[in-house]
């Protein structure tokens, strides 16, 4: 083994793994141990948006400063999870002439690109937009996929020689002598990729330093550690659209408001959001008002969202700090900007250091101040490279060779695999076999879904969160049962069903802020598939029980075609069959 | 200029075509009026009639016996087994030959593409041989560049299950120079065809290649299941060809859309339909309604012919235009609505109460429909009829949930039979 080092982050989030990747790239051992899967927490549960910076230049220049440097980044080392849409800031009449001046003002003082569209000039960009919009602020936002970014920081980490370990919950943190020296934790199955129905363990890891990127957890693992690390948890919900009503990220331009966002995503639209503090992240309310004020709201900047189809809502939690004694009333209030804590000069505890706030888009760069930190603590004079280094998909590579012919793929799926891949493409799709389409809503094959359950075991989950599958129109309705048996045999007949059980039940969790009009219609042709067609709501096997099969009809003796010389049916003129015993 | 009729069926589904068709038989001058084709290319063409009750733990062995546990505002309570009885008669009649089940009052246990058994009434000859009270040895063929099921992993699936027969699985190449994502609907349309295809480096009719593709992998099965894409106008035939072939039994195994058996069950429909003299208007939906001066009888339906609103008269009307899927019942983010006649449709005003946490739970909008009464009338609030010349049909009725249950078909039968009979004899 090496002398470096072994740092232990906490948390499967963009900050724990771009973390983890900057550490393990500069040569440290590195664990990173996740309760869940990846992107588990706050990071699965996110708007997607690549900010400019532009929501900030008003309020809060430093994070706005921060964000603009951060999007050039990202659109380099993470061009594969990275859709430059460009955005917009939209005045309605209402809205206040003083604060789109502001807003304007205030992108100039931060470096971010802004230019004034007249009406006509933003309804030709986007022409669903209201009629009677007053103007815009064109800025350079875009849309970024979490699961593949934080994914590839992961396999970078990993590609580095750190150890990944996931559904691994942290259950202690091991302090002697005032020092935290490691922890415990409880694997889900294994160790190592997650298997339905293989026992679990608990490990003790030794580490010479803790870093907890858990977030909006963080005060958990504080209490275990017995330091206070007070987070404000704070919900916000999103809804997700069946199409792109638009493709450029619209921003209503008033002062901080609900419902005021719509970022495309590959093939949708997320409308976000709100922000309301809660005090359990893992247990708040998710209701009914939310969503429409998300349609209500948003509909006045693109009219057509009032009776367009939503596909899903989901929710998830800010992490927001603030140091002891600030006292903010208001959540929108509170900083977006990180803290990092020294749990030694902030405790008296060493060992052990907390991240928390901080935004998605800053990630790479909350993990290099991190990381300075702790490389400072061992002085470890090791430069960060994670700005210039690209992540695995994101290296240079041509896009323009005929990806479909040399995977035998349609056009728009082969297109789609690529993009999704990027640099991965080759590796993943040249497999000899054949490659038909598993998931149709996102052009997912069978090659694509093979690569992740080769990365993540048997939780379906992980697999859609690295390829997509289940997420489009239909929500899984054509696809669950698929994925479930490109299990097989990898993994055998009872995991494989255990697999779809729990993937159908997370699509479910969502589609059901969705149950009107169309999306309606389509939730019944799913639970018709599955439950008319497939009986997967009766399955004897799932349930339990037994069948006594003598009790039904066994048939008629039907002789097989050309051997006994009869092609017809030999009738038994209406008599229960032979072993059928209920006469 | 009016057209005028003694009956009008709305929808033409396995609802609509019944009581069509009963309504004929009665003599009347039907005709039906459907919008898009029906729910039968998603559906499986099996004909559940009723395979679970709250009282029953497993699956029930005789629908029939079965009736009694039913509420009272159940469908079948309302029509009685006369009229299910009389909606498989109609059925087992049209589909003669193409349909197995009619020989007794069992329920048959079926191999469905999940891999789950399931219970249901009539199933079609081609996938007779797949009953698994039947104790011969199977194999279940997946082909693999088809994604719907892994033929190895229903294998072991019905083994779990415990069925009484020996049962393998094998994945198999699909013949043919197909590009990698074979299209359900091109090699159905290949084995239809008998076109030739190329395997193992000879060229040969579609159906020998396919019987040679499963041959290694036979070994002592005395059946073997496949996914139901046997071809469409010749399946007959392609079975048959395969099962000589192989010198063993073939099945289909029902799976998602595009259904063959739900499409060649659609076309047995619409022929019956022809040949009972039913006039047939599709392509266009029917968006509203006159009613004679008394508000009570129904004088014509609108069907809105691309923007032109033309009435359709007739003495009787039944509505069976379908549940959420067929599109006979709608929602908004404010309610449930029948968007026809604008029937009664029970819900709650919130519509976080119209599911269950849990994806198989009970689900409120699985029950979504008009309640009738035992005329299959459709009732207001107030359980009065909506009109006095209207009758529902199939999935619009709502009330249970005949997915659980397993009574889809079932319910549009009995249903379809008793409005269809009751509209006629009005005449
Ligand atoms: C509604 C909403 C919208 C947002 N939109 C955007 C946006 O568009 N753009 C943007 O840049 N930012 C956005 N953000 C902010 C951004 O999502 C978060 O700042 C960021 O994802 C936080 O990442 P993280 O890794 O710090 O936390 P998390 O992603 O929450 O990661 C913490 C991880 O720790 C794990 N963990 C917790 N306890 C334990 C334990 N005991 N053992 C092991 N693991 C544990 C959790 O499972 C979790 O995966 C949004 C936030 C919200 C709430
Ligand atoms: C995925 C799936 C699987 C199924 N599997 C099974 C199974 O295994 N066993 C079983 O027994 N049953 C099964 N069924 C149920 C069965 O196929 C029928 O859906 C059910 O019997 C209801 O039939 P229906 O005729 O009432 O409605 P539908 O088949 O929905 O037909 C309604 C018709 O009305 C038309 N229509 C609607 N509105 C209008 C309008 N305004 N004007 C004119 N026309 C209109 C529609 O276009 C459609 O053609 C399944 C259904 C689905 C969706």
């Amino acid at each position: 083994m090496t002398d470096a080092p072994h740092v232990l982050v906490i948390g499967g989030g963009s900050t724990g793994c771009g973390i983890a990747r900057d550490l393990a790239m500069r040569g440290l051992e590195v664990t990173l141990v996740e309760k869940g899967n990846l992107t588990h927490g706050t990071t699965g549960r996110m708007h997607g948006l690549l900010h400019s910076g532009g929501r900030y230049a008003v309020s809060d220049q430093a994070s706005a400063k921060e964000c603009i440097e951060e999007n050039r980044v990202l659109r380099e080392i993470a061009s594969h999870c990275v859709e430059m849409t460009g955005g917009l800031f939209v005045q309605r009449p209402e809205d206040p002439d003083e604060y789109f001046e502001e807003k304007l003002e205030g992108c100039r003082e931060c470096g971010i690109p802004a230019e004034v569209l007249s009406p006509e000039e933003a309804r030709e960009m986007e022409p669903y937009l209201a009629k009677d919009i007053k103007r815009a602020i064109k800025v350079p936002d875009g849309a970024i996929d979490p699961f593949r970014l934080c994914v590839a920081n992961a396999a970078s980490a990993q590609e580095h020689g750190a150890r990944i370990e996931t559904h691994a919950e942290v259950i202690d943190v091991l302090v002697e002598d005032g020092a935290v020296v490691g922890v415990e934790i409880k694997h889900d199955t294994g160790p190592g990729k997650r298997v339905h129905r293989e026992p679990g363990s608990t490990e003790k890891i030794h580490a010479d330093h803790v870093v907890s990127a858990t977030g909006a957890w963080a005060g958990k693992i504080g209490d275990m550690a017995g330091v206070d690390v007070e987070v404000r948890p704070s919900k916000g919900v999103m809804t997700i659209m069946n199409t792109r009503q638009v493709d450029t990220v619209v921003n209503r331009c008033r002062p901080k408001g609900d419902a005021d966002i719509v970022v495309p995503h590959e093939t949708t639209c997320i409308l976000g959001t709100t922000d309301i503090e809660v005090d359990d992240p893992d247990d708040y309310p998710e209701e009914e008002w939310e969503v429409d004020m998300m349609i209500d709201t948003l509909s006045e900047l693109v009219p057509m969202l009032a009776n367009a189809r939503t596909i899903r809502s989901f929710w998830g939690v800010r992490p927001l700090y603030e140091p002891p004694g600030t006292g903010t009333t208001d959540p929108t209030n509170i900083t977006r900007d990180f803290f990092l804590l020294d749990h030694e000069d902030r405790d008296g505890l060493s060992g052990m250091t907390s991240i928390v706030g901080g935004k998605f888009t800053t990630y790479r760069m909350m993990g290099e101040k991190i990381s300075d930190h702790v490389c400072e603590k061992f002085d470890i004079d090791a430069e960060c490279r994670t700005a210039d280094e690209p992540l695995p998909g994101s290296h240079d590579f041509s896009i323009l060779r005929d990806y479909m012919d040399e995977f035998g793929l349609r056009s728009p799926i082969g297109r789609r695999s690529v993009e999704r891949l990027g640099s991965r493409a080759e590796e993943v799709l040249k497999t000899g076999e054949p490659n038909p389409v598993v998931c149709e809503c996102e052009a997912v094959t069978r090659a694509e879904i093979q690569d992740a359950i080769d990365q993540s075991g048997s939780d379906l989950n992980a697999v859609r969160i690295r390829t997509r599958a289940s997420m489009g129109n239909c929500q899984g309705a054509f696809c669950c049962h698929r994925m479930a048996h490109e299990l097989y045999p990898t993994y055998d007949e009872p995991v494989a069903y255990e697999a779809f059980d729990e993937l159908f039940q997370e699509r479910w969790k969502g589609e059901r802020h969705a149950l009107w009009g169309e999306q309606l219609s389509q939730a019944m042709l799913k639970y018709s598939l599955h439950s008319t067609t497939m009986n997967a709501d009766h399955d004897a096997v799932r349930t339990g029980s037994a069948i006594d099969f003598s009790k039904f009809d066994s048939g008629q003796t039907t002789a097989v075609a050309g051997t006994a010389g009869t092609e017809t049916a030999a009738t038994d003129g209406g008599l229960p069959p032979a072993n059928g015993g209920d006469q | 200029m009016a057209i005028e009729e003694d009956v009008i069926v709305i929808g033409g589904g396995i609802a609509g075509s019944i009581a069509a068709l009963s309504a004929a038989d009665t003599g009347a001058q039907v005709r039906l009026v459907t919008h898009k084709k029906s729910t039968l290319r998603h559906a499986s063409g099996l004909i559940d009639v009723l395979g679970y009750t709250d009282g029953e733990s497993g699956p029930v062995h005789d629908p029939f016996t079965s009736l009694d546990g039913l509420p009272e505002e159940h469908p079948y309570s309302l029509v009685g087994e006369s009229a299910i009885r009389g909606g498989l008669e109609i059925f087992d009649t049209v589909t003669d030959g193409a349909y197995s089940g009619a020989h007794t009052d069992q329920n048959a246990l079926v191999t469905t593409s999940g891999g789950a058994i399931k219970p249901t009434a009539r199933y079609p000859t081609s996938a007779a041989a797949g009953l698994v009270s039947d104790d011969r040895s199977m194999l279940i063929v997946g082909f693999r560049s088809l994604t719907d099921f892994n033929g190895e992993l229903v294998a072991d699936h019905l083994a779990a299950a415990g069925v009484p027969f020996e049962v393998n699985g094998a994945e198999i190449e699909v013949p043919g120079n197909y590009r990698a994502d074979a299209r359900v609907t091109r090699i159905a349309n290949a084995l239809d065809l008998n076109k030739d295809l190329s395997y193992n480096g000879r060229t040969l009719p579609a159906r020998e290649a396919f019987a040679e593709a499963i041959k290694p992998h036979l070994g002592t099965a005395d059946r073997v299941g496949v996914p139901a894409l046997l071809g469409d106008d010749h399946a007959d035939d392609v079975r048959a060809d395969l099962e000589r072939s192989l010198g063993v039994a073939v099945f289909e195994i029902p799976m998602g859309p595009p259904s063959y058996p739900g499409l060649r069950l659609e076309d047995l429909l619409f022929d019956a339909l022809d040949d009972a003299g039913v006039r047939i208007s599709d392509g266009n939906p029917a968006v509203g309604y006159e009613t004679a001066a008394d508000g009570d009888t129904l004088e014509s339906i609108t069907i809105d012919r691309r923007g032109r609103e033309i009435p359709y008269h007739a003495e009787q009307f039944i509505l069976a235009t379908g549940g959420l899927v067929g599109k006979g019942i709608n929602s908004d983010r404010n309610g449930v609505y029948e968007p026809v006649f604008n029937c009664y449709v029970p819900h709650s005003d919130d519509r976080y109460q119209w599911f269950s946490e849990d994806a198989f739970g009970e689900h409120p909008f699985a029950t979504f429909g008009v309640p009738i009464d035992e005329h299959c009338q459709p009732l207001t609030a107030e359980g009065k009829t909506e009109f006095s010349n209207l009758r529902a049909a199939g999935g619009v009725i709502g009330g249970v949930d005949p997915t659980a249950e397993k009574s889809k078909s079932g319910v549009s039968l009995a249903t379809g039979y008793a409005a269809g009979r009751e509209a006629g004899e009005a005449i």
